[in-house]
């Protein structure tokens, strides 16, 4: 069995970002970029299903500009087998566009088992997987913080964070998994594996070759900054806490 | 573009004019704007976060008529019905989709239904809270219907121009939306107040029908089932809308202090809610979490007790009224965004809380 996964190069996510002055969109030039959290764990994921036997290849899949080259290098360095770039040029690629390009990969690629983050820490979307399992028809486990594959049964148990607690489904494969934060810990690229990664294949796909024309259900009129919060007071005592709470802030 | 200038210069005649000729006018309109509210109950009431999406829809327009779906089966979902029932006239029309297959919110068999009533109904807008349900369920809809949902709206300005935060609510992005109906959408149900629904289910109730499931797709169906959901029983109010929330971080040091923190909730009335790092280190249950990537909430009061205040955790708790932080180290960054700091041991400070705060009524 394959596992695709699908990664995406966002703003480092110890980055303060900031609003560019003409509020078209947040600054991303000159500021430090990595694999966002969500899909190193998806991609952490498919490689220990790929060691416990699972799997046989693990292929990253990532859609963007030339730059998402270096996201699927680490990518390759954390181990993943080989790599898929859908070189979209500068443009915005919104999730139903995405869902579609992936749709169409995996189509060619045929994989038993696609795992994307649950969430890009960027548009905070939360929707690419969801997608992406519609269009192929296949289910979905979301938020998965647990996953259990039966290579016999062909169906994987996935343990879904919810919003009350801890919601257990069976699910056939092919399946879209997304993960939630604590599915796993993802491992560190070494160094003799970035140096390996170097000789691993990178294919380009174009969306020509895709036969996509990208769509947009929707424009961003402006980006602006949240309003800020009044200075606080520090208080030294708990009674002073107390009574500011009583007779200032009126809550107790 | 071009359509939706038609459609508001329409609907400002419609509203301009009160003689008896616009009527006809009027009703082809109203089904022009139409909503379908995703329902979510629990023990027989729709969920607050439910009541806070038809707020939401409800704030599109004057003439949105909604229809909230309800799905699952037996007196749970039949007393829901009566509940969703008796929020007109905010409310229209309530469907139920009664079959065992929804009870458990399985995407793959709620999509489908979600397709098939956008099919039959021709919807203006699907929404959603973006609670787990709705973020799980509605992009898988939109996907069939061929059209970009938008998640977590904090506010509609315009029938399609909606804000929603990004970068873990360190920006707002304003977006328009210019594809085709239906407008998919989850709201953050902290933004948005639930409407009042009378205690009493009076005559003027809005009308319930039944979904007609004979069409309902089973193929993809048979592909997902239900297992089991662990949950943690509790007493405190529920999180998300919880009136004041107090939250331990990784300074609380282990599971047994934060008992501590939940008997000062208990003296409250509050919810308890951690960071990922108290999360992590196995402090509490993940459902408490509060973030980007937990839960979204926006209290009266917070007050977070050995919390560092990362963007991350930022995100979950910005909008609260009044936020207190009580800290060892004064130069956390929660303190940026404290209206009552406290640079002091949360060891000594809980506990003289605990005896001095006022017995809630």
């Amino acid at each position: 069995m394959k596992v695709l996964v699908a990664v995406k190069r966002v703003v480092d996510y110890a980055v303060k970002i900031r609003v560019k002055p003409d509020k078209s969109g947040v600054e991303t030039s000159n500021v430090k970029m990595s694999m966002n959290p969500f899909c190193e764990i998806a991609l952490e994921e498919a490689l220990r299903i790929r060691e416990n036997g699972g799997a046989s290849e693990v292929v990253a899949v990532s859609i963007g500009p030339t730059q998402c080259t270096e996201t699927l290098r680490t990518a390759l360095a954390m181990g993943a087998d080989r790599a898929v770039h859908v070189d979209v040029g500068p443009a915005t690629v919104f999730p139903l566009s995405v869902a579609k390009i992936l749709r169409a990969i995996a189509e060619a690629e045929k994989p038993g088992l696609m795992i994307l983050g649950k969430q890009a820490i960027d548009d905070d979307c939360n929707q690419t997987g969801q997608m992406v399992a519609g269009l192929l028809k296949w289910p979905q486990g979301t938020f998965a913080s647990k996953v259990i594959l039966d290579k016999e049964k062909q169906t994987a148990t996935v343990e879904r964070e919810v919003d009350c607690g801890l919601e257990t489904i069976c699910i056939a494969l092919p399946a879209v998994i997304t993960t939630d934060l604590r599915l796993n810990q993802p491992r560190y690229a070494t160094l003799p594996n970035i140096m390996k990664a170097k000789s691993k294949i990178i294919k380009k796909v174009t969306l020509e070759e895709l036969n996509i024309e990208l769509r947009s259900d929707f424009e961003v009129c402006r980006v602006t900054e949240p309003p800020a919060r009044k200075a606080g007071t520090v208080v030294s005592t708990v009674d002073e806490l107390i009574s500011k709470l009583k007779n200032e802030a009126r809550i107790l | 573009m071009a359509s939706l200038a038609i459609f508001r210069a329409l609907r400002n005649r419609r509203f301009s004019s009160i003689s008896p000729s616009a009527i006809p006018c009027s009703r082809s309109f109203s089904r022009l704007i139409s909503t379908l509210v995703l329902g979510e109950h629990e023990g027989g009431f729709l969920k607050p976060s439910t009541l806070s999406a038809i707020s939401a829809a409800s704030s599109i327009g004057k003439d949105n008529s909604i229809s909230v779906l309800l799905g699952g089966f037996g007196s749970d979902l039949k007393k829901a019905a009566t509940h969703a029932a008796s929020a007109r006239p905010v409310i229209s029309q309530v469907l139920v989709a009664d079959a065992d297959i929804l009870t458990h919110s399985l995407a793959e068999s709620w999509a489908d239904l979600v397709y098939l009533l956008q099919k039959e109904g021709d919807y203006s807008y699907i929404i959603s809270a973006s609670s787990s349900f709705g973020k799980n369920v509605l992009p898988r809809a939109a996907a069939l219907l061929d059209v970009s949902p938008i998640t977590d709206v904090i506010e509609i300005s315009e029938p399609h121009l909606f804000v929603r935060p990004i970068y873990a609510g360190n920006a707002l992005c304003m977006v328009r939306y210019t594809g085709l109906d239906p407008c998919v959408m989850t709201i953050r149900p902290t933004s948005f107040a639930p409407p009042a629904i009378p205690s009493e289910v009076d005559s003027n109730a809005a009308p319930i029908s039944q979904v007609d499931l004979s069409t309902f797709n089973k193929e993809t169906q048979r592909k997902s089932w239900w297992l089991k959901l662990t949950s943690q029983e509790t007493d405190l109010p529920d999180l998300g809308n919880a009136r004041i929330v107090v939250t331990g971080g990784r300074g609380l040091k282990s599971a047994e202090n934060f008992k501590l923190l939940e008997k000062l909730a208990e003296k409250l009335g509050a919810a308890v809610g951690a960071t990922r790092a108290a999360v992590d280190a196995n402090f509490v249950p993940n459902d408490l979490q509060i973030g980007q990537t937990g839960k979204v909430v926006a209290p009266e009061l917070y007050m977070a007790f050995g919390v560092s205040g990362a963007i991350q955790h930022l995100a979950g708790m910005r909008d609260s009224k009044v936020i207190v932080a009580v800290n060892k180290d004064p130069d956390a960054p929660i303190f940026q965004v404290a209206d009552y700091g406290l640079v002091a041991d949360l060891f000594e400070v809980i506990p003289e809380l605990i005896e001095k705060i006022p017995e809630k009524k």
